[in-house]
């Protein structure tokens, strides 16, 4: 009897859910904060459809969206003020992962600059101390991972980092990694999903990663 | 510092778009085709690349940026392209095409603030300097021009001034090691990672799994750049792994 009742509730769920074959799509925030190249390349092996825009409109509009960002924290907000998309990216309801600096500039407050940033995270940006040395670049190991987008993947897996800033780990923290402190490697609040690491340059374990989120 | 891994980087030269210097592996159906040496490297758990053009002449630019495109599309690893790169036009069409970094030399022997613009301009995490140098009468003297032409710099000095004004990360090659298989410049590479702050490349000598740990063990470096006994299977990378692992590196 009881498996019946299993049995049901499954066929149930497969008429509420219409299986659909059509590829993820994931629109890129293009702001002019570093190259998209390699995320856009990233996506699309994986079979994603992607889409580059800065218009608040088809950010508005998209199923998915990547944040990325390379360069200084306080240029790539003005970058995101002119484009009017500091008040459209906060209200996103649908997916998102910002990475690398696209993931620190979903915080409160930098250092880089001295600047405000989204504020979907309370947190603040700290800049690494000069004592080991920085960039902290290469790879390195992320732990105490919480499933989701770090889904399938193990403690202890090494990912390609390349930053001089970090977010402290706090109860947002997803991931974490050591490099004269332990911070957070990846965050998460809602559908709002940080990492510091490139997963596009991560090989296999990064591949995953972006798996899981284009699953979400 | 302990926690991150020590970096194995296969070099590969190219000329007009294609791999030189040949390579001799197994199971490849055109040796001389980047993408798929490079995703050869890549599965067999190479941390990066570099891929320097020994052309790089003018009208090799537009080549350039078409294989640089190639590469980026199916790598999925780090890699680093140089030869040639004069300006931050240069740069900047690169990075676009999805280089991670770039790596300078002889134009920034002749025109130092080079550094200085093309840090400033993207960051010194994608600016890798790259030093040739060799010793002569107990002091290393560094060469430009693949090698060819002496400079008046002193090795030690010149990796100074290269990190102050903004280079993310020293990819140092001894001459006098290069191509001898008898291990790399430890002692010099040592010096260098006490005296910078920065990431520091050895490159130059790589002969068998050993030298790989006298790097990373007497020289201290962070990463090891190699080229011959990759193409020609003297050292498997993943068989490198694992010797490093079991003597206590951290890699990867």
């Amino acid at each position: 009897m009881k498996k019946r009742i299993e049995l049901d509730d499954r066929e149930e769920l497969v008429t509420c859910k219409p299986v659909t074959c059509n590829s993820p799509k994931v629109t890129i925030i293009e702001y002019g904060a570093g190259n998209l190249f390699s995320v856009k390349a990233a996506v699309e092996r994986l079979g994603g459809e992607v889409v580059c825009s800065a218009d608040p409109e088809v950010i508005r509009g998209a199923d998915k969206v990547i944040f990325p960002g390379v360069g200084q924290a306080a240029a790539a907000m003005r970058q995101l003020r002119r484009y009017g998309l500091d008040r459209v990216i906060p209200e996103l309801e649908v997916p998102m992962l910002g990475i690398c600096l696209g993931m620190q500039l979903m915080c409160a407050y930098s250092e880089e600059g001295a600047t405000e940033g989204l504020g979907i995270f309370p947190m603040r940006v700290n800049e690494f101390e000069k004592s080991s040395k920085v960039p902290h670049m290469g790879w390195n190991g992320v732990y105490d991972l919480k499933s989701g987008l770090l889904e399938g993947v193990n403690e202890g897996e090494r990912v390609y980092f390349v930053h001089s800033y970090y977010v402290p780990v706090s109860e947002y923290t997803v991931a974490s990694c050591d490099y004269q402190v332990v911070f957070s490697a990846a965050i998460r609040k809602g559908n709002f999903w940080g990492c510091q690491f490139h997963p596009e340059k991560s090989a296999g374990v990064g591949e995953r990663i972006i798996e899981n989120f284009l699953k979400m | 510092m302990v926690f991150l891994a020590k970096r194995i980087i296969p070099c590969l030269d190219v000329k007009e778009g294609r791999t030189v210097k040949g390579v001799n592996f197994e199971n490849l159906r055109d040796a001389g085709d980047i993408v798929e040496l490079a995703g050869r490297y890549s599965d067999e758990g190479a941390d990066e690349l570099v891929f320097l053009d020994i052309t790089a002449s003018n009208d090799c630019r537009k080549t350039r940026l078409e294989w640089v495109e190639r590469v980026a599309r199916q790598v999925r690893i780090p890699f680093t392209v140089g030869g040639g790169i004069v300006s931050e036009r240069d740069v900047e069409a690169l990075l676009r095409k999805g280089a991670d970094k770039v790596s300078v030399n002889s134009s920034v022997l002749k025109e130092p603030g080079l550094i200085d613009r093309l840090a400033a301009a993207f960051g010194k995490q994608c600016i890798v300097v790259a030093v040739d140098a060799r010793q002569d009468g107990g002091e290393w003297r560094v060469y430009s021009h693949g090698g060819r032409v002496e400079t008046e710099r002193e090795l030690f000095s010149w990796v100074k001034e290269v990190e102050e004004r903004g280079a993310g990360e020293i990819l140092f090659t001894s001459m006098d090691h290069d191509g001898t298989h008898q291990g790399f410049a430890c002692d010099a590479v040592a010096r260098m990672t006490t005296l910078v702050n920065v990431p520091v490349i050895a490159s130059g000598g790589a002969g068998c799994m050993e030298d790989f740990y006298d790097a990373f063990t007497r020289g201290q470096a962070d990463a090891v750049l190699a080229a011959g006994v990759f193409h020609f299977g003297q050292v498997r990378i993943p068989e490198l792994k694992c010797f490093l692992r079991e003597k206590g590196i951290v890699v990867r």
